[in-house]
């Protein structure tokens, strides 16, 4: 019987030397992609009673501050500014984790990024109690402008300075109020947790950053831009055929109509100017997928924005091999159809690309971090995260977004004294609504500001477009940050 | 010999036992920043435990091997630590157990004075071990708690009494196969190398995998069931030789757990959560997912006692320990758990080689494979090597139950030990005896 005994032995060692293999490969190997998932809400959850330092704006608004409570916690979140901003704060909740700036600074507002070494032996018995107060770009007199114009219009605004991608203004309708999941009773919370993840109009979902959209019309920029730079076309050639509809080859008889069945074409700027659907779709044909594919991925599309927020969305251009057998796809991606959508978040970065010499900066919210002492321990420094297009690509399309503001289909963003450079895009959604855009930035020689606006799902009507709903809001937008 | 035995065994006890205690000081300083209030009771009940238990063999089994005592005692305190730190009102609860335990070992080592007494009540203890595994069915004593029936209830306390079947059902085996050794090795047919018994002979197999299919069917105890099953193949081997009884039983182990799959929803559910914990990370994969969360925080060397949040896996304290044990203590606290346990299945194992007789040996393989599979299933299943089945990670995990069975097991094996230790020793005096 012994041979088998050891036989035995020999198996239990193989089963355990597997239980070792199993416990090396979680605790070692895959710790790291463990501890960074999504779901695991662990280090905020261990943080959740820790002293928080405060989140305010860049004008000096406190947008989230812990309070003393009188139960087992000791200090609850509070957010005096409520649905205005939760979107860009985010949230921090027992039972369903942090997110927004809540999350992304977490370790810097339970100021762990201050733990120094232990020096001392009572460091290892308590712990210090140190916090980091979190100043964002953002401000709430824009914000306010933002929201305000945005109304009860499901949608969302998004304002960066082009020069150093600091996030301005970040307004999303609907929101909710973030006080109800920072509660401290599990059932009141869990209750609105379910109540808002419930709600057709999902407010939860930041429109800004996290859902995407067909860009419509206001892609015309990215496929202008696309065109200059690769060579296939220029400001002077070629000059389209004046149409009302375009022939689609390979699509048994399909045709693309122009905007409410108008008639047009010319040069570029012409086209873009009147927003010409037959020009911009045949541009799109002519200069083929490869480059108007490579285009928008020069200006981020296909990748997840580098902003300090979690989880912004990817913006959608089919990789240039999707156009092998569909010409008339690629016609309709020309000017934002068909498979194209994007975040508002990505088309202002578009419009901040065209603003800063073709150069898009890397969005942020932090602006700086001081300690509990008020000293400044971090400072944002402006990075670069593309170069879109050249710089003199930027300027011919700057005048080219000008022209569409002086003279086109986006007059209604006109300033007196400022000039505004601006695109609109009304998406058909295949229902019959359409999502109306406008993306711009102000003043067009110096820019300070880069707006896009996004109204999401609004019924079909000669004035629901971009130029007539959405540009308002932007000239409203632009006119409050120029003005001091 | 034995005195030095006793002496190691005594060293080795102090050191788990003031592990243990620096262990809980440092847990509770690390949650309340003092040192534990009861800490010299405390102090004076775990070292009293231990000392009984040493004091026991120092009188009962003299000659029993010398290390499996200490590594029941550390793994115990460990466990203690843990249970203590994560759910206080248990933690009383689980000194009670503990005391329980070490009462079962010295009234085994008292009552059983030489094993083969045991074996001539075969019959009787197998009906013992059916009946406890059968208990949890009887309708007023019986209950469901979370969703499995596996509790018998006797006036205020709740037992789990298929884990006391479990030994009761190894002495049986190994009885039984002792007898029918030659029997059951008997092959007349050959199916390539390996030599096939008749038909007839997989009766017993047949018999234990309708049991084994009961236990899973009725009382939905997956970690039993396979416990139990593991446990008779690998004594059937053991005892007759013939690795057809390992194919054989392998055969039927995928027919049973095929047949599971398909008639139920529990065990399909949890096959499911094993493939793909993180379709519904919230929901159905919650536990698990939390307790690899667990192990990751963990990593190489442990967030330290008391500062990890095991707490965020449900059932920590019964069925997740290691996982919290693997999240304070990293990778060093999981692999030394580990190697305690592979420590004790090699003493179990060596304790058997050395036996001269049939029935310890195998008694002796039967006892420490219990040990072994059983933690291989519980930890293999909290690590997502294989699906997640409710079982007690022995002399650690909470559960009154599960300790006493662990001790009683622990005094059987050290009984086959002093056995063994007894019949060397009067032969080398009979030896003497006949030089002198």
């Amino acid at each position: 019987m012994n041979r088998q005994i050891r036989g035995l032995g020999v198996m239990l060692m193989v089963l355990f030397a597997a239980l070792f293999v199993q416990v090396n490969y979680l605790q070692i190997f895959s710790a790291d992609r463990l501890n960074s998932h999504p779901a695991n809400t662990r280090a905020i959850v261990r943080d959740f009673a820790r002293p928080r330092g405060v989140i305010q704006t860049s004008d000096g608004v406190v947008l989230a501050r812990s309070v003393e409570v009188d139960d087992e916690f000791e200090r609850q979140r509070e957010y005096p500014e409520g649905a205005l901003f939760a979107h860009v704060t985010g949230y921090l909740s027992f039972a369903f984790g942090a997110e927004g700036i809540e999350r992304t600074y977490n370790d810097e507002l339970v100021g762990r990024d201050q733990e120094t070494e232990i020096t001392k032996l009572s460091d290892l018995l308590v712990k210090r109690e140190l916090t980091g107060d979190v100043t964002l770009t953002i401000s709430k007199k824009l914000q306010q402008v933002a929201s305000e114009q945005l109304g009860e219009r499901k949608g969302a605004v998004v304002a960066l300075n082009p020069r150093t991608g600091a996030v301005l203004a970040m307004a999303d309708y609907p929101s909710y109020d973030p006080n109800r999941l920072a509660g401290h009773s599990q059932s009141e919370v869990r209750a609105a947790w379910e109540e808002l993840n419930a709600d057709p109009d999902k407010p939860l979902l930041s429109r800004a950053f996290r859902e995407r959209y067909p860009p419509g019309s206001s892609f015309k920029v990215v496929t202008a831009a696309s065109a200059l730079a690769s060579g296939a076309a220029s400001i002077a050639n070629p000059v389209y055929p004046t149409l009302t509809a375009l022939p689609l080859p390979n699509s048994g008889g399909q045709t693309l109509a122009n905007f409410g069945g108008g008639s047009c074409g010319g040069n570029l700027p012409e086209a873009l100017r009147v927003s010409c659907n037959t020009a911009f779709a045949q541009l799109g044909m002519d200069m083929g997928a490869e480059k108007l594919a490579g285009g928008a991925g020069e200006f981020g599309f296909r990748e997840e924005p580098p902003i300090d927020l979690p989880f912004a969305a990817a913006s959608n251009f089919p990789e240039a091999g999707a156009f092998d057998r569909d010409l008339p796809g690629l016609a309709k991606s020309a000017i934002g159809q068909q498979d194209v959508s994007a975040t508002p978040l990505q088309m202002a970065l578009v419009a901040a690309a065209i603003a800063n010499d073709g150069k898009i900066m890397k969005p942020h919210l932090l602006s700086e971090i001081r300690n509990d002492e008020g000293e400044v321990t971090e400072t944002y420094r402006p990075e670069e995260w593309k170069q879109a297009v050249s710089s003199s690509v930027a300027q011919q399309v700057k005048d080219m977004m000008v022209g569409v503001v002086e003279r086109g289909t986006g007059t209604v963003a006109r300033l007196p004294g400022i000039q505004v450079a601006g695109k609109t895009g009304t998406a058909q959604t295949g229902l019959e609504t359409n999502h109306v855009w406008f993306i711009s930035f102000a003043p067009a020689n110096d820019p300070q500001i880069a707006v896009a606006v996004m109204l999401e799902n609004l019924p079909t009507a000669s004035e629901a477009t971009g130029g007539g709903l959405a540009a308002p809001i932007a000239r409203a937008v632009i006119q409050a940050a120029l003005a001091g | 010999m034995q005195v030095m035995r006793r002496n190691t065994e005594l060293g080795l006890v102090l050191l788990a036992g003031l592990l243990t205690v620096g262990g809980y000081t440092l847990a509770t300083l690390g949650r309340n920043a003092s040192l534990p209030a009861n800490l010299v009771p405390f102090l004076l009940v775990i070292l009293g435990l231990l000392a009984a238990a040493h004091i026991a063999t120092r009188v009962l089994a003299p000659g029993a091997d010398g290390s499996l005592l200490p590594l029941a005692g550390l793994l115990n305190g460990i466990g203690y630590v843990f249970i203590a730190r994560l759910d206080e009102d248990l933690a009383g609860l689980q000194a009670l157990w503990t005391a329980v335990g070490i009462g079962g070992f010295v009234l085994t080592l008292v009552i059983v004075r030489r094993v083969r007494d045991i074996e001539r009540f075969r019959y009787t203890i197998a009906l013992i071990g059916v009946a406890l595994l059968l208990m949890p069915l009887l309708p007023i004593v019986g209950r469901n708690i979370n969703g499995a029936r596996l509790w018998v209830r006797l006036g205020p306390v709740n037992f789990q009494p298929g884990e006391l079947a479990k030994i009761a059902l190894c002495i049986f085996f190994a009885s039984y196969l002792v007898e029918k050794q030659m029997l059951l090795s008997h092959a007349r047919h050959q199916l390539g190398p390996i030599p096939f018994p008749d038909l007839k002979h997989y009766g017993p197999l047949a018999l234990m995998w309708g049991v084994s299919l009961v236990v899973m069917i009725f009382e939905k105890d997956l970690g039993s069931s396979l416990l139990f099953f593991a446990l008779f193949i690998a004594l059937l081997w053991v005892a007759t030789g013939r690795a057809a009884y390992l194919i054989v039983g392998g055969g039927l182990f995928a027919m049973g757990a095929v047949i599971a799959w398909n008639m139920f929803g529990h065990v399909r559910s949890r096959v499911d959560i094993w493939l793909d914990p993180w379709t519904e990370p919230s929901g159905a994969g919650f536990q698990l997912i939390q307790a690899l969360f667990a192990f990751a925080a963990g990593g190489f060397s442990g967030t330290n006692l008391s500062q990890g949040s095991p707490d965020r896996i449900p059932a920590v304290a019964t069925d997740f320990t290691f996982a919290a044990i693997a999240e304070e203590l990293g990778l060093l606290g999981s692999a030394a758990i580990l190697i305690a346990f592979l420590l004790m299945v090699g003493a179990g194992l060596r304790i058997a080689t050395r036996s001269e007789s049939p029935f310890e040996k195998l008694l002796a393989t039967g006892l420490t494979a219990i040990l072994g599979f059983q933690t291989f299933i519980i930890v293999a299943g909290v690590t997502r090597l294989i699906p997640l089945t409710g079982i007690t990670l022995p002399f650690i995990s909470y559960g009154g139950s599960s300790l006493l069975s662990n001790y009683v097991l622990l005094a059987l094996l050290l009984r086959i030990s002093d056995d063994q230790a007894a019949r060397e020793q009067a032969q080398a005096e009979a030896l003497e005896m006949t030089h002198s």
